[in-house]
């Protein structure tokens, strides 16, 4: 699916005829730049968009933010008005900090957007600064990625054109699955390891140098600067009532391959996946066509998401309404098509392994739960596992639920449980030793090489 | 004022001295770590509750008000 | 009984409730060394570990009180309050009851801060309690010092005896430690543990 194509994916929810703000992008795309994907400079950047529009004042944001239903675009889905009104009461000289690591391996959209559109983020996140009062204000970026000198450059750039109120500083992540973790990111800012820690206080009470600390991802920061200058009813003239908005999803395709597309909330799966045939069905005229592989099953909302089969997964859209009941969520948008040429236990049982090994090894639980729920899985998805390894699934999931000092457990049992679910047959399948691809490649993305000493947790 | 004991699982070692001290509040996992029952501290136990927070080797343990 | 039967009396009780206090720190130690490394003592309670470190700690206390009060009440030799918390400040015996001083307000800051340590942050306790093994190795400096007493016979042994055990307990503390599996590792060392029967040869 090209990107030209995937623009094209809004369906606007019937709203009002509203006048839309003088240069406010009409439809989609809105973060990503509208000629291409090339990184927006910031000449076209103030062409577009203009500089960002200051209130003057701290909180003068906040009821535009609440009326156009931000939320959180990391993955909580957090209503960002309240996020931000919980920071101003919490206490004197707040810090605010943009999250830019981007710890979950299928997905990109951070990544381009801090690449594509940086700016937007920048100025999101000046605006947060002044609506919650905050002098101190940081980007939390992945190092080695070439991001913190990338963006170090560009705010050199707006620091030269006067276009900052805030300096910025950047602060180096670890590439750690947790280390974009709220309170990873405060531990890390405090000069620490990117370590979770205990939510008593809370990271917008007491974070970062034990002040206020908001923490908000930089797409959210991006859409945060748009409904600054185009206002909440621009923001809501595409999503839905209760989930309005657009967002950026990384889809995975079948074929293998993976793109980064904006997206309204509401809108419906099978457009933003090929989950049928019809396309190898229609086409045919020489070379495979990009659809060979049906599609078995859908992950939604990433590696602490949960697999949908594909048939309910057509059904579905892009929203916590629709998802939520069928045990799913939008997540940070991730969404991977499983063909139907791959065993979906054993690439669980291969996520799972990456996702205990991803443990901090802070909790009890944690570090001795997951990784027997992962050889179990592992088991699974061998011939003729025994048959008390789902029992023993079971026990420990229930174990380790809610007894981390983070979420990483509920995530990880969240997956595992929907692929028990939904891979059922599979398992009958192994049980009487059979598979519906034994010694397939793996699908699902994973990077290089576990965590092996402290140096790589600081 | 009702209080419920919470624990800071990265402090936790799994001494298991809350269970020992608070067995109608605090069960151990088959890792030794303390799964702590989601209810308030009954008046009665709360001089053996703030034991339990104080002796705790590890420090993990606290008391706190339930919202 | 005249001044100086008096003043023999109070003498000795200083240096008796010295060296009991002496014996009653090393088994502190001894018994903070157990806790840290989650030890039993055999047939008893976890709780029962913790609860004597905790008694032998403040009962120890009361003996260094009455060890210190002694001293000072004592008119032979002429110590100062002051001197007993201001380390080196005594005209008798400058540097060894300077020693003394050193590790009663080690001691106070170890005890004062473990009294609180449910209304205090966990690094402060723990940092203060570090010095537990600055106090031991000076508080016994200062009995082997500051009087002949422990420099002979029976109370010589004692002394190498409590100093054998606490090098033991903190040698088998460290090498305890040392071989801890790292926060980093742990998942992987759990990993490997957990596989259980080898995968059988291929899928159909």
């Amino acid at each position: 699916m090209t990107y030209a194509a995937a623009r094209n994916l809004a369906r606007p929810t019937p709203q009002p005829a509203a006048q839309p703000a003088p240069g406010a992008p009409g439809g989609l795309p809105r973060l990503l730049p509208g000629r291409g994907a090339a990184p927006a400079d910031l000449r076209s950047h103030l062409e577009r968009h203009g500089r960002p529009p200051y209130r003057g004042q701290s909180a003068r944001l906040i009821p535009v933010l609440q009326e156009s239903g931000l939320t959180g675009r990391g993955g909580a889905a957090f209503p960002v008005h309240r996020k931000l009104t919980a920071v101003i009461e919490a206490g004197p000289r707040p810090i605010v900090i943009g999250n830019g690591a981007e710890g979950e391996p299928a997905s990109d959209k951070d990544k381009a957007l801090l690449r594509i559109a940086p700016h937007l983020v920048l100025d999101g996140l000046q605006l947060a600064a002044e609506a919650v009062g905050a002098r101190s204000v940081g980007l939390y970026l992945h190092r080695g990625s070439g991001r913190p000198e990338q963006l170090r450059a560009v705010l050199a750039e707006r620091a030269a054109a006067g276009i900052d109120r805030r300096p910025v500083e950047i602060i180096d992540a670890p590439a750690r699955f947790l280390a974009g973790e709220e309170s990873a990111l405060a531990s890390r800012a405090d000069g620490g390891p990117a370590r979770p820690r205990f939510k008593e206080p809370r990271v917008f009470e007491r974070g970062v140098a034990g002040r206020p600390t908001l923490v908000q991802n930089v797409e959210t920061l991006a859409h945060l600067a748009l409904i600054a200058r185009y206002g909440a009813r621009w923001f809501r003239s595409l999503g839905t009532a209760g989930e309005p908005g657009t967002m950026l999803c990384t889809v995975h395709q079948t074929d293998g391959t993976r793109q980064v597309v904006e997206a309204a909330l509401g809108t419906p799966l099978r457009d933003l996946l090929a989950l049928d045939d019809r396309a190898s069905a229609a086409g045919g005229s020489g070379g495979s066509s990009p659809w060979a592989s049906t599609a078995q099953a859908v992950l939604v909302g990433g590696y602490h998401g949960a697999w949908l089969p594909a048939g309910q997964a057509a059904r579905m859209t892009l929203s916590n309404a629709a998802l939520r009941p069928a045990g799913g969520f939008v997540g940070a948008g991730v969404l991977v098509a499983l063909p139907a040429d791959r065993c979906g236990i054993a690439e669980t049982a291969r996520v799972t392994r990456f996702l205990a090994l991803e443990s901090a090894g802070q909790c009890g639980p944690c570090f001795n739960g997951l990784p027997r729920i992962a050889t179990a899985l592992d088991e699974l998805a061998g011939p003729r596992p025994d048959p008390q390894v789902r029992a023993d699934i079971q026990r420990w999931a229930g174990l380790v639920q809610g007894r981390g000092a983070c979420h990483h457990p509920d995530g990880t049992v969240r997956f595992v449980r929907s692929a028990l679910q939904v891979f059922a047959a599979e398992i009958e399948r192994h049980a009487r030793g059979r598979c519906t691809a034994p010694g397939a490649p793996p699908f699902l993305p994973l990077p290089p090489g576990a965590p092996a000493t402290d140096a790589d947790w600081s | 004022m009702s209080k419920r004991l919470r624990v800071d699982p990265t402090a936790c070692t799994g001494h298991g001295l809350c269970a020992e001290l608070l067995p109608e509040l605090v069960t151990l996992d088959e890792w030794g770590y303390p799964i702590l029952a989601d209810r308030p501290v009954p008046r009665g136990l709360g001089q053996e509750a703030r034991r339990a927070v104080t002796d705790c080797p590890a420090l993990a343990l606290r008391l706190a008000r339930s919202s | 009984m005249n001044g100086i039967t008096g003043s023999t009396a109070l003498w000795y009780a200083s240096r008796a409730t010295g060296v009991v206090s002496l014996l009653m720190l090393t088994a502190v130690v001894l018994l903070g060394v157990l806790v840290n490394r989650q030890g039993r003592l055999p047939g008893l309670p976890r709780f029962v570990v913790t609860g004597l470190h905790r008694s032998v700690s403040l009962l120890s206390v009361a003996f260094v009180a009455v060890h210190v009060g002694t001293a000072i009440a004592d008119p032979y030799v002429s110590i100062r309050l002051a001197a007993a918390v201001i380390p080196f400040t005594s005209a008798y015996e400058t540097f060894w009851l300077g020693l003394g001083a050193v590790s009663l307000d080690l001691i106070a800051a170890l005890i004062v801060t473990s009294l609180a340590r449910a209304h205090i942050s966990r690094r402060v306790w723990r940092g203060v309690h570090w010095l537990a093994y600055a106090a031991w190795p000076v508080a016994l400096a200062h009995s082997v010092g500051s009087s002949t007493d422990m420099q002979r016979g029976v109370l010589l042994w004692l002394a190498v005896g409590c100093t054998l055990a606490v090098a033991g307990a903190v040698t088998w503390r460290a090498a305890r430690a040392a071989r801890e599996v790292p926060r980093v590792k742990r998942a992987a060392v759990t990993l490997a543990q957990a596989a259980r029967r080898p995968r059988e040869a291929g899928l159909r």
